[in-house]
């Protein structure tokens, strides 16, 4: 039956013999366990596209939108961080098979004569593979993501004579932002996997139309590439997708805060296999610095390139090779070094507790201002997404942050979100100035100490202090030591008079107290109730 | 003996790349298809929205409330504006009507001279507790779940009606 099957397949496509010219190509007879590297490469390759197609299916390519799906991939989704791990270990997996398989042609001497064009289009599948992981590496949208980003666009843009059309390319002449972002995912979904696909396929079919490399004066009669070979390419496989396998399970891979293009205190560092590129760059200052960002660096990568041309000798048995192991010990040397001193250089990152520990532990004892501020909380609804006690944060828990921001950043963090945190989900606050002011005030004095109070302070009473606030009565009046005291302190009111009392001096002050500068105030019976409420909540001492 | 040899070596190999390949194709598409076809986990339990005041409604006369209510698509959180028709039956129970037609979705009112719900798509005509009075709808209007805490109505999840 299944030969049946194979048959009529083969009579119309010709599949069988294909495959099997594949298989059984000739090889040395010297091939070997040195030469399973660009199998490997080819399967994280093939890996890394179907967990990135897995991961798009679940992924909205804009900023804000892209951090917030992916963190329901992460968190939501069974299997969702097992994919992610899979596509961010295979990255790293990947730029390592990569240079182990340079490493064995170097050392080899693979490279020579006719197989040039092979090596050449092995060295742009290797700068392929690194754009690839510099295009990933915003995707997520997080802090690190964004500040890498801003390194990475900023270095581009300081080349010699190309810099600002690369920056005005990358969409960074304004920042990274939309257009940078929309770039780097084009690049990194659209332009780059085809075109990797198109230079392994000339890589691959140049492997075979000059056959696999032999050492010197092999003269064995040659072997079958199936099934010796391909086992050992298929046991080093193995072993490289069990490793991935455990890094995608144990590992956990970190997804930061939304980014913050504002956030002063973060300490931008790229991803471990560009830290070399990083440290070198701290050798040169001023004009020098183009040396280390892009001349150094384009060297390097010409003498890559051209490296069939600079050594033309014979082939020599690798032992033979001293040069070329030498050059390779130096860069190996070199290359470890300078990622060893990124790596030491790199200060912790600055987790300063700036807990406010003048901030009041009781709702009781908030100003108005921030009571208030609590009321518009409540009253915008700002707990959907930060919390407290939400199955789904969106935002961040505002009373556990760490850093806060400043008063100034706050407020105009509220009337455009977006023009701070661009791509950030939040929808303006639409509230008056002095609204927004109580608003930022409770969260300066909000912690985790004092957390509770969202959910304990009553509503009339909290109302009361928006009503407070609105009608600025701190502006005579003096409550738990916040405001002017042009009039009498109010706690403690409600033990000195009766509600009645209270409630008819609201209305005609001068009839209760001759003489006193207070206004009248004509308030709902709610309004009043809420007001009332309030005075009676405050504490007595003060 | 040595082409023996030979020959074992070969089937061993040959076991093992298609051994290996399994577990490793078998490791990639089960999380894959449990990833694509398992539900997302923690949706936020049915949140309870206030909808209005039952302590205003007059029996047998419906009011359409509305209420905010939050939806999880996805990653997303959205606020949408929802309505119920809300009905407080002679025996004081509190209903909430979807306000859409079970026909083919139309927004129908309450036709006050009739005392009774009338879509003006194709004329279905529902009963004050719901039922199809006649035309072309095939079953019962929609309710939320309700729950009433002290004056006001709570609103929960919608629930599908049975055909009658």
């Amino acid at each position: 039956m299944t030969r049946r099957v194979i048959d009529w397949w083969e009579h119309r496509t010709g599949i069988e013999t294909a495959v099997k010219s594949f298989m059984l190509e000739d090889i040395p007879a010297s091939a070997g366990w040195h030469q399973v590297f660009g199998s490997v490469a080819l399967f994280l390759f093939m890996t890394q596209a179907f967990t990135g197609i897995m991961l798009a299916f679940n992924y909205a390519p804009t900023p804000g939108e892209a951090y917030n799906s992916l963190k329901f991939i992460v968190t939501e989704l069974t299997g969702g961080s097992l994919i992610r791990g899979l596509h961010h270990w295979g990255a790293s997996m990947m730029i390592v098979v990569v240079v182990l398989h340079l490493c064995q042609v170097f050392l080899y001497g693979a490279y020579k004569r006719p197989r040039e064009a092979t090596w050449m289009v092995g060295v742009v599948l290797l700068l392929m593979t690194l754009a690839f992981g510099l295009t990933g590496y915003l995707l997520p949208w997080d802090n690190r993501a964004y500040w890498g980003t801003v390194v990475t666009t900023q270095i581009a843009g300081s080349a010699p004579v190309a810099g600002p059309y690369l920056t005005r390319l990358l969409g960074g002449h304004d920042g990274v932002g939309v257009v940078t972002f929309a770039r780097f995912y084009a690049l990194h979904v659209t332009l780059l996997p085809p075109l990797t696909l198109l230079l392994i396929g000339i890589h691959v079919y140049l492997v075979r139309k000059h056959g696999v490399a032999p050492a010197p004066n092999d003269v064995a009669p040659k072997k079958r590439f199936y099934p010796e070979q391909v086992f050992k390419d298929t046991v080093a496989t193995f072993v490289a997708f069990v490793i991935l396998f455990t890094l995608a399970v144990a590992a956990k891979v970190p997804l930061e805060r939304l980014a913050d293009p504002t956030d002063t205190s973060y300490i931008p560092r790229p991803e471990w296999y560009f830290l070399f590129l990083f440290q070198t760059l701290k050798f040169f200052n001023g004009p020098l610095e183009v040396v280390g960002s892009v001349v150094l660096p384009t060297l390097a990568g010409l003498a890559l390139l051209l490296t069939p041309f600079i050594d033309r000798g014979i082939m020599k048995r690798v032992r033979e090779r001293t040069v070329a192991m030498g050059v390779l010990a130096f860069v190996v040397i070199g290359w470890s070094g300078l990622t060893a001193a990124a790596v030491i250089t790199t200060p912790k990152q600055a987790e300063v507790s700036v807990l406010d520990e003048s901030a009041p532990a009781d709702w009781q004892t908030f100003t108005p201002q921030e009571l208030a501020g609590l009321g518009y909380y409540r009253q915008e609804n700002c707990k959907v997404c930060h919390g407290p006690g939400v199955a789904k944060q969106i935002g961040p828990d505002l009373a556990s942050l760490k850093n806060r921001k400043t008063p100034a950043w706050m407020i105009a963090h509220f009337k455009h979100p977006q023009e701070l945190v661009p791509g950030s989900p939040m929808p303006p606050v639409n509230l008056p100035g002095s609204a927004l002011n109580a608003l930022t005030s409770f969260l300066l004095k909000w912690n985790t100490a004092n957390k509770k109070v969202f959910d304990e302070a009553p509503q009339t009473a909290v109302e009361g202090a928006m009503l407070y606030h609105k009608n600025s009565c701190g502006a005579c009046h003096q409550v738990n030591g916040a405001g002017q005291k042009m009039g009498p302190a109010l706690n403690g009111t409600t033990k000195r008079h009766t509600k009645q009392w209270i409630e008819d001096h609201f209305a005609n002050p001068q009839k209760l107290s001759p003489g006193t500068p207070m206004p009248p105030y004509k308030f709902n019976e709610r309004e009043m109730a809420a007001l009332v409420d309030y005075l009676g909540t405050l504490p007595e001492a003060q | 003996m040595e082409e023996l040899q030979s020959q074992d070596r070969r089937a061993f190999h040959i076991a093992f790349i298609y051994g290996l390949w399994a577990v490793i194709t078998g490791a990639l598409t089960i999380p894959a298809f449990v990833y694509l076809l398992f539900p997302p986990k923690a949706k936020t339990a049915s949140a309870w929205v206030e909808a209005g005041d039952v302590t205003q409604l007059r029996p047998g006369t419906p009011e359409e409330m509305v209420f905010r209510r939050t939806r999880v698509d996805g990653w997303k959180v959205t606020s949408e504006k929802s309505t119920a028709w809300v009905v407080k039956l002679p025996d004081s129970k509190v209903v909430a009507y979807s306000p859409q037609c079970t026909h083919l979705g139309c927004a129908y009112h309450w036709d006050e001279s009739n005392k009774n719900f009338l879509c003006p798509c194709h004329t279905s005509i529902f009963a004050l507790d719901g039922t199809v009075i006649s035309g072309p709808a095939p079953r019962p209007l929609d309710r939320f779940q309700v729950k009433v805490e002290g004056p006001k109505l709570l609103i929960g999840e919608l629930e599908r009606s049975e055909p009658s």
